[in-house]
């Protein structure tokens, strides 16, 4: 379902601040595969995903998703194949738009943009059953501004409008760090379960190792903008911290992953 | 007093005119988030594309269509040095605007000033709304319905009604996306430089209407009839948000805000000319007064009006 093939993305070449982020990172992933990134800050998660989505070309390498050469395509161009939802509660929602507008535009993702009603009543239905789903109360407040909604809520809400059109891919960038952890449980349990429902090929960052070997049927981790370690199958059931933790010593060549990975 | 009473129905007029201009003001700045300058220089390409067409005998409401569709290609032209070119939009507007003052010479004729001569009844009938008109319903010359007050009036209500029905359609959402979050435009497959230079031909299409209506309400164009254009339009909107956002949240509602606003700002205007002697040359300065002020009313509402929870909390909150 998604081909990264040796895809290279250096920052600020040529000045004092040059930061190579990708240095030729390659993954595959096959249908319904639900992939769990980790690794310490600056060690390339992100920058990856947002490679991914075209948020800006990269250097060198080739990016297919579902057998489509994207690589040249801009970011708004592949949204048509790509759900998204952000680190950043603020970012996958419309604040100044109504739940229904937001989840309206969702529905539209990948279509033409025409003159037709932005919003019809049989769809209003559908929300309220799809919100149901999330249990946050959010299927009676279909006209409140998301402005209103809380963090959770609006995570809830993006995870939702990713989904809401089966996306080839799926992408989550640490989507339940900035969430209390009671509120970041709920999230990722709802995420689980539509990810499940609609077997969504996935890609998730997280910085939580304990969730990055218990959700997903695979796991990878990022160091110096390269995969080191990729592990699936009964070997990554079976997998615990320490073990993880050792993995990394040894594919890293260095002890210092322990604070790093773990702090941050 | 008696003055200032004489002079209202020609200040309501002239603030819907402007109404027009503010509401595609309002476009931009509040629904895209982009303060756009093309403002100043398409006002008058509206105005002085009309008078010439005008003079040329075209139909009224031709000359006002061509002179809206003149003032989109300015818009196009500010959106295309935004997106395409790269240049901060407030840049790319003050761009267009200073380029656009030599386009309106030249549509002019290369002169500052051209007049639709309103002397001859028989060019005068033409028009839709005109200075004579306010003065002829009062006279009884001019039936009511020729009033500047009803006519643009009812034109105010027809774009209201058009652009609240344009903000519904799914293109119309999507261009609100755009100015509520590019993020989360781009992500649900939005071409978000499409919806800027969309949203700018718009607003720049009603100012130059507006620009077009002025001209013909006091019957020429001037090249610098523009000038302050977008200082008038913000004042407009931010009236109009200052004293009706808890009354009014419904899309139509809050752009019939803006036209009031306008309004208010021509009587608050004519008050000041006529209650006072004051040189008319003063009037840019007492814009920019009025303005600040209303800029300033939620910032030091927020700031040293607001009710601070009390310290400690009241034993029955």
């Amino acid at each position: 379902m998604l081909d990264v093939k040796n895809i290279f993305k250096t920052f600020n070449a040529g000045t004092v601040n040059e930061k190579t982020a990708l240095n030729g990172v390659s993954l595959h992933m096959d249908e319904g595969d639900f992939v769990t990134v980790i690794g310490g800050n600056g060690a390339g998660k992100s920058t990856l995903l947002n490679a991914v989505a075209g948020v800006w070309p990269i250097d060198e390498g080739t990016i297919i998703i579902g057998g489509t050469d994207v690589t040249h395509l801009s970011e708004h161009k592949r949204a048509r194949y790509i759900g998204r939802v952000f680190q950043d509660p603020m970012m996958g929602t419309a604040a100044t738009m109504q739940i229904e507008e937001n989840l309206a535009l969702a529905l539209r993702r990948g279509k033409a943009h025409t003159l037709r009603k932005g919003i019809t009543k049989a769809e209003r239905e559908q929300y309220k059953e799809l919100l149901k789903i999330l249990d946050l109360g959010l299927e009676d407040r279909l006209t409140s501004k998301v402005g209103l909604l809380s963090g959770g809520q609006r995570q809830a809400l993006t995870l939702l409008m990713a989904t809401l059109q089966k996306p080839r891919l799926l992408l989550l960038d640490e989507h339940t760090a900035a969430l209390d952890p009671k509120t970041a449980a709920k999230v990722l349990d709802a995420t689980e379960r539509i990810v499940n429902r609609d077997h969504l090929t996935t890609l998730m960052i997280t910085h939580n190792m304990k969730d990055a070997i218990a959700h997903g049927n695979r796991l990878i981790m990022m160091y110096e903008g390269r995969i080191v370690i990729d592990v699936s199958g009964e070997e990554k059931k079976n997998l615990t911290v320490p073990q993880l933790l050792e993995l990394f010593g040894r594919a890293s060549g260095s002890d210092e992953a322990d604070d790093t990975l773990l702090l941050s | 007093m008696t003055g200032f009473i004489n002079a209202l129905p020609g200040a309501i007029s002239q603030g819907l005119i402007w109404g027009i201009m503010a509401i595609g003001v309002y476009i931009t700045y509040k629904i895209l988030d982009i303060a756009d300058l093309t403002v100043d220089g398409s006002f008058c390409t509206g105005g002085a594309v009309f008078v010439m067409l005008f003079g040329a005998g075209y139909n009224i409401w031709a000359a006002l269509v061509i002179a809206l569709l003149a003032g989109m290609l300015a818009g196009f032209a500010t959106g295309l040095l935004h997106t395409v070119c790269g240049i901060p939009a407030i840049l790319a507007g003050i761009l267009t605007q200073l380029g656009l003052w030599s386009v309106n010479l030249a549509i002019m004729g290369m002169k500052a000033n051209v007049a639709i001569n309103v002397t001859d009844p028989n060019n005068l009938n033409r028009l839709l709304v005109s200075l004579r008109f306010v003065q002829g319903v009062a006279k009884g010359s001019y039936p009511v319905w020729r009033h500047p007050i009803v006519t643009v009036g009812l034109m105010t209500a027809g774009i209201i009604a058009v652009l609240y029905w344009f903000f519904g359609t799914e293109l119309g959402a999507a261009l609100r996306a755009t100015g509520a979050n590019q993020n989360m435009a781009r992500a649900q497959s939005i071409n978000t430089d499409i919806s800027k230079v969309l949203g700018l031909m718009i607003s720049n299409g009603l100012v130059a209407l507006s620009g077009a209506l002025l001209s013909q309400y006091q019957s020429f164009a001037d090249a610098s009839m523009g000038k302050g254009a977008i200082v008038i339009g913000l004042a407009a909107v931010i009236i109009g948000e200052v004293l009706f956002s808890r009354l009014f949240h419904n899309f139509a509602l809050k752009l019939l805000a803006v036209s009031i606003g306008a309004i208010l700002y021509y009587i608050v205007i004519q008050a000041v000319v006529s209650l006072s002697n004051i040189n008319t040359n003063y009037l840019k300065l007492i814009s920019a007064f009025i303005v600040m002020i209303f800029l300033a009313i939620p910032y030091w509402k927020s700031r040293y009006f607001s009710k601070p929870v009390q310290r400690g909390g009241k034993v029955n909150a």
